[in-house]
C-alpha cells in the first residue's frame, strides 16, 4: 500500500466522520437526559438548507450560525411534543423527520428554483496546523481539515468534560438514568430535557452545515441520506460515552472512505458490504454488552416517569 | 401511546359509536391536510388552484388515476402499514420495516427468477419475501430480549437491507450485461397479474386481504387479546398469569416483519419487476405515519394507506403539471402525523380550559 492512498483514505475518513461526530455529539446529550432524538435527521436537514441560504445570502459564518439555529429549531417542536405534550419519541422523531425532509425540499426548490444548475455557496477552506500537518500520514489527515473538524473536536471534549465533572452535567445524566430521583433531587427534568434537546438539535444543525460548508458546497434535498440515523448507532456502538462516540464516529468515516481506497487500489470488491460492517458492529456490540448494557437506565422510555 | 390504544374490551354503546366518531375524525384530518396544503402552495407564491386541481386529477380526479397511480402507490404504504400497527400494538417500536421490506424484495425476485411452473412461481416468491421480512425481524427480536432498544437494532437493520441490496445488484443477482446496478428483469409469468388497461395489480387485494385478516386475529382471537394486553401494560399482563409476554412480542414483532417483507416482494413483482437500490421511496418510514393515522387498527390502516397513496400520486402530478416540490406533501403528511399524537392532549386541555371557564362563571 502507497503512502499516498493511506493518506488519502485517512483524510477521507476524518473528513467524511466529522458531521457524524458533529450530529453524534448532539445526539449523545439527549440520550443521556433519556430521550431519542429520531428527528436529528430533521434538524441535519435544517442546519443544511439554513446554511446554504445563509452562506448564500450573508457568508460562511452566518450560515453556520444560522445552522445551528435552524437545527435547534427543528428539535424544540420535537421537544414540546415529547415533553410537553408526553407524545412518544420515536413517533414524533419519524413525524419531525418527514416534516423536515419535506419543508427543506420543498423550501429549497420553492426559493432557489427547480429548474437549471443548482445552487453553489462559498465553501470553508482547509486549515492546515503548521508542524503538525507535516507529519506522514496522519499529520494531513488530522491537521489539514476544515473548521468544522477541529471546532468538532472542541466540542466532544467539552461535552464530556461537562457531563463528567460539572453539576448541571451530573443533573442532565441523573435524567436520564433515574428521573425520579432526579427530580425528588430538585432537578426540573422537564426543563433539562428541553434544553439538551435544543443542545442536540444545534449540533445536527451543525452537521448539516459541515455537510454544505465543508463538502458539498451546495444543498439537496435528503443530503442528509441517513446521517441522523447513523448518529444514533454511533451513540450505541460508543457505548453511550464521549471517547467512544469519537471512535465510533471515526469507524463510520472509515467504512464509507474505503470506497476512496479501493478506487485508489484498483480493487473491485463490493463495497456496500464494508459499508454495512459498522452497522453489524453495532448490533454485535450491544448485544455482547451485559443486560441492559451501557444505555441510560430511562432511555426512551418518558411515558412511563 | 396509551391514549391511541382502544380500550381491551370495548363496551357495546363504544362499538357502535367507534365509527362514527373515525369517520368525523377522519374528515376533520382530510379537511386540515387541504387547509393546510392550500396554505403551504399560497405561502410559496403558487396557483392554488391550478396546483389542488392537479392533486386531485393525479390522485382520485379519474378511474385510471384511482387504479393505476393512488392504488399502487397505497398497496405498499397498506401492508408496511399493517407491519408497523401490529408491532406498535404489542408494544414493539419496530421502525424497520424498510429494511424487512427490502429484503422481502430481494427475496422474492431471487425466487421468481427460479423456472418454477405457473402460479407456484408468484406464490412461492410471495412466501419467500414473508420469510425474509421476518427472518430480518428476528435479530431485532431476539436482541429485545436482551434488553437491547428495538428502536436502533431496527435502524442498524435497515441500513444492513440497504447496502446488502447495493451488493446483491452488482454481485449475485445483476443483470448479464453487468452495466447496472439492478437485477434483470422478471419474466411475464413472474409477474403479479394486472388489471387490463391499468397498472393495477393483484397485489392490492391481497394486501386488502391482509387488513382483514389481521383484524380478525387482532380482535376475534385469543393471540390479538394476548397482543393487545401486552400492548397495553406488559406487567399487568404477566402478572395477570396467563399470557407469556416474551413469545407475544416476539410472534407480535415476526408477523411484523412478515407483513413488511410481503411489501417489498408485492412491490418486486408488482410494480417494479426488478431489484435495485431505490425500489422504495421510504415506504417503511412512511408506513409509521399511515399506522399512527390509523390509530393503529387494522381495518383503519385501508383508508389511511388509501389518502397517503392518493397524496403521493396527487405530489406527482402537482410537480408534473403546476411545478410544485413533491416534498410538499411529506410536509402534509407529518403534520397529521403530529396533530394526530397531540389531539388527546389537545382535547384535554380543551375540556379542560372549558371546565375552568364553567366554574369561573
Amino acid at each position: 500500500m502507497t503512502h499516498g492512498a493511506l493518506g488519502a483514505f485517512l483524510e477521507a475518513t476524518v473528513r467524511t466522520a466529522t458531521p457524524l461526530l458533529l450530529a453524534a455529539t448532539g445526539e449523545l446529550i439527549v440520550e443521556r437526559s433519556g430521550i431519542i432524538f429520531v428527528g436529528l435527521e430533521g434538524s441535519i436537514l435544517a442546519g443544511a438548507l439554513a446554511a446554504a441560504a445563509g452562506a448564500y445570502a450573508i457568508g460562511v459564518v452566518g450560515g453556520t450560525v444560522l445552522a445551528a439555529v435552524a437545527g435547534s429549531l427543528v428539535a424544540l417542536l420535537f421537544g414540546f411534543f415529547v415533553v410537553r405534550l408526553r407524545a412518544e419519541q420515536i413517533v414524533t422523531g419519524t413525524a419531525i423527520t418527514l416534516l423536515a425532509g419535506g419543508a427543506t425540499g420543498a423550501l429549497y426548490q420553492t426559493i432557489f428554483g427547480t429548474q437549471g444548475a443548482a445552487l453553489r455557496v462559498p465553501t470553508v477552506g482547509v486549515i492546515v496546523l503548521p508542524l503538525l500537518s507535516a507529519i506522514p500520514a496522519i499529520g494531513p489527515a488530522l491537521f489539514a481539515q476544515t473548521g468544522f473538524t477541529y471546532g468538532a473536536i472542541v466540542l466532544i471534549t467539552v461535552v464530556w468534560w461537562w457531563m463528567a465533572r460539572t453539576h448541571a452535567g451530573l443533573a442532565l445524566r441523573a435524567c436520564g438514568e433515574r428521573p425520579g430521583a432526579a427530580r425528588a433531587a430538585g432537578v426540573r427534568t422537564d426543563r433539562v430535557r428541553i434544553v439538551a434537546a435544543a443542545t442536540a438539535g444545534a449540533c445536527g444543525g451543525l452537521a448539516g452545515a459541515a455537510l454544505v460548508l465543508a463538502q458539498s458546497g451546495t444543498f439537496a434535498e435528503g443530503m442528509s441520506a441517513g446521517r441522523g440515523f447513523i448518529a444514533i448507532a454511533i451513540v450505541a456502538l460508543g457505548r453511550w460515552r464521549a471517547a467512544g462516540v469519537v471512535v465510533a464516529s471515526l469507524a463510520f468515516g472509515a467504512a464509507s472512505a474505503l470506497q476512496y481506497l479501493f478506487q485508489a487500489m484498483g480493487w473491485s470488491l463490493p463495497y456496500q458490504l464494508f459499508l454495512a460492517l459498522p452497522y453489524l458492529a453495532t448490533l454485535i456490540a450491544l448485544a455482547t454488552a451485559r443486560a441492559g448494557g451501557a444505555a441510560p437506565g430511562a432511555l426512551g422510555r418518558m411515558a412511563e416517569d | 401511546m396509551s391514549n391511541t390504544r382502544a380500550p381491551v374490551r370495548p363496551s357495546a354503546a363504544a362499538t357502535l359509536a367507534r365509527p362514527l366518531r373515525a369517520i368525523a375524525a377522519t374528515g376533520l384530518l382530510l379537511a386540515f391536510a387541504i387547509a393546510l396544503l392550500a396554505a403551504l402552495l399560497a405561502l410559496g407564491g403558487y396557483d392554488v388552484s391550478l396546483a389542488l386541481g392537479a392533486l386531485w386529477r393525479g390522485s382520485v380526479g379519474s378511474s385510471y388515476a384511482v387504479t393505476s397511480a393512488t392504488l399502487v402507490r397505497a398497496t405498499p404504504l397498506l401492508l408496511a402499514g399493517l407491519a408497523v400497527a401490529i408491532a406498535f400494538r404489542a408494544g414493539v417500536w419496530n421502525i424497520g420495516a424498510e429494511g424487512q421490506l427490502l429484503v422481502g424484495a430481494t427475496a422474492a425476485v431471487a425466487i421468481a427468477s427460479l423456472p418454477f411452473p405457473g402460479a407456484v412461481r408468484i406464490a412461492l416468491a410471495l412466501i419467500a419475501a414473508c420469510a425474509a421480512g421476518a427472518l430480518w425481524a428476528a435479530p431485532a427480536a431476539i436482541l429485545r430480549r436482551r434488553g437491547v432498544l428495538e428502536v436502533i437494532s431496527t435502524i442498524m437493520l435497515n441500513f444492513v437491507a440497504l447496502n446488502l441490496v447495493g451488493f446483491i445488484v452488482r454481485g449475485p443477482l445483476q443483470e448479464p450485461t453487468h452495466a447496472y446496478p439492478q437485477s434483470s428483469a422478471l419474466p411475464l409469468e413472474a409477474r403479479l397479474p394486472r388489471v387490463p388497461g391499468t397498472r393495477l395489480h393483484l397485489g392490492v387485494a391481497i394486501a386488502a386481504l391482509a387488513a382483514l385478516t389481521l383484524w380478525v386475529l387482532m380482535t376475534r382471537t385469543a393471540w390479538g387479546f394476548r397482543v393487545r394486553a401486552v400492548g397495553a401494560n406488559a406487567r399487568a399482563a404477566a402478572m395477570a398469569g396467563m399470557i407469556d409476554v416474551q413469545r407475544t412480542t416476539l410472534s407480535a414483532f415476526l408477523v411484523s416483519g412478515a407483513l413488511a417483507g410481503l411489501a417489498g416482494g408485492i412491490e418486486a413483482t408488482g410494480v417494479t419487476f426488478a431489484l435495485y437500490e431505490g425500489l422504495s421511496p421510504g415506504y417503511g418510514y412512511t408506513a409509521i405515519a399511515v399506522a399512527l393515522l390509523a390509530r393503529l387498527d387494522p381495518l383503519l390502516v385501508i383508508p389511511s394507506a388509501f389518502l397517503f397513496g392518493a397524496l403521493e400520486a396527487g405530489a406527482t402530478a402537482m410537480q408534473r403539471d403546476a411545478a410544485v416540490p413533491a416534498a410538499l406533501v411529506s410536509v402534509v403528511e407529518g403534520s397529521l402525523v403530529l396533530l394526530v399524537l397531540a389531539a388527546p392532549r389537545l382535547r384535554t386541555a380543551l375540556d379542560g380550559a372549558l371546565t375552568r371557564r364553567v366554574e369561573a362563571a
